[in-house]
């Protein structure tokens, strides 16, 4: 046993030993990739964007990127919502305009509207070509088995770029090491 | 802020690696930092890619995302992973000798 331990010890230590050679990076700390797991719980448009935004970054970045839609968080990838998501400001306390006036009919489909044209504007993705580029990109998603029990959705009612569903176990397996973000 | 030589060249270099003097930059230069993060050789493909991040900079004073590069290059977003597995949005820019992309695409 001691052996064993000397023996990799002492690997360590080579692989440690700085390469000289490398001007640009300290080649002393083996690579390992950076993982992200991002849970998103939430189905209207402010609640998609900023995980499929992180998970993309991430794998512009080199670092490997899953996502796991689960409850609500399942419109953002449920074939005839997933182009349909809304963006709601009733029970935001960040609302612009005050709650009486935003549940009002036609209120809600207004701040969809300006939000959608600001997104344009900025040339970001739509929510189905951002799913699409991180497809592509290598990012993994899934959908929460349980929750696609509760609303009656099987894995054709899901845009093709969802993987598999998981259970509640089966996401910590996959998330091993990663750093976990709730949405 | 440090000054590194890469390609027998002296070049100043931010904390993350990128040279923050764009004309200090060549061709020699690109290929040395990308075996560095292990592409090597540079193909057609990533030249392509790596001299539309140059003009583009040049143009408009700030170096491509990700997304203008597929959009600007015809290089599609499953093909710039396979060109930059380490990450297109950060080694685009590092092997074209710029500095970090600002955008979030």
């Amino acid at each position: 046993m001691a052996t064993t331990m000397e023996k990799e010890t002492t690997m360590v230590a080579d692989k440690a030993t700085p390469d000289t050679g490398g001007q640009l990076h300290s080649e002393a700390e083996p690579e390992v990739a950076r993982r992200v797991a991002i849970i998103c719980s939430k189905g209207s448009l402010d609640m998609a964007y900023p995980g499929l935004i992180m998970a993309n970054a991430a794998r512009m970045m080199g670092m490997d990127a899953m996502i796991f839609f689960t409850f609500w968080g399942l419109d953002i990838v449920t074939k005839g919502k997933v182009d349909k998501l809304h963006a709601d400001m009733l029970g935001n306390p960040s609302s612009p305009m005050p709650h009486s006036i935003m549940g009002l009919p036609g209120m809600e489909a207004l701040a969809t509207k300006m939000m959608k044209k600001k997104i344009e504007d900025l040339d970001i993705p739509d929510i189905p070509e951002l799913l699409e580029i991180l497809d592509d990109a290598g990012a993994d998603l899934y959908s929460c088995q349980l929750a696609m029990e509760m609303f009656d959705l099987e894995a054709d009612d899901l845009v093709p770029q969802v993987k598999e569903s998981l259970t509640a176990m089966d996401f910590w397996e996959k998330a091993d090491g990663a750093q976990v973000v709730f949405i | 802020m440090s000054t590194a030589t890469i390609a027998g060249i002296p070049v100043e270099l931010d904390g993350e690696g990128f040279m923050t003097d764009a004309s200090q930059w060549t061709r020699e230069i690109a290929e040395e930092i990308a075996r560095d993060n292990g592409i090597d050789p540079l193909t057609p493909r990533h030249w392509e890619v790596i001299e539309f991040c140059r003009k583009d900079n040049e143009e408009r004073g700030t170096p491509p995302t990700v997304r203008r590069i597929t959009k600007g290059t015809g290089v599609q977003t499953k093909e710039i992973y396979q060109l930059f597995p380490k990450g297109p949005g950060i080694l685009s820019s590092k092997i074209s000798g710029l500095t970090k992309p600002k955008g979030c695409i």
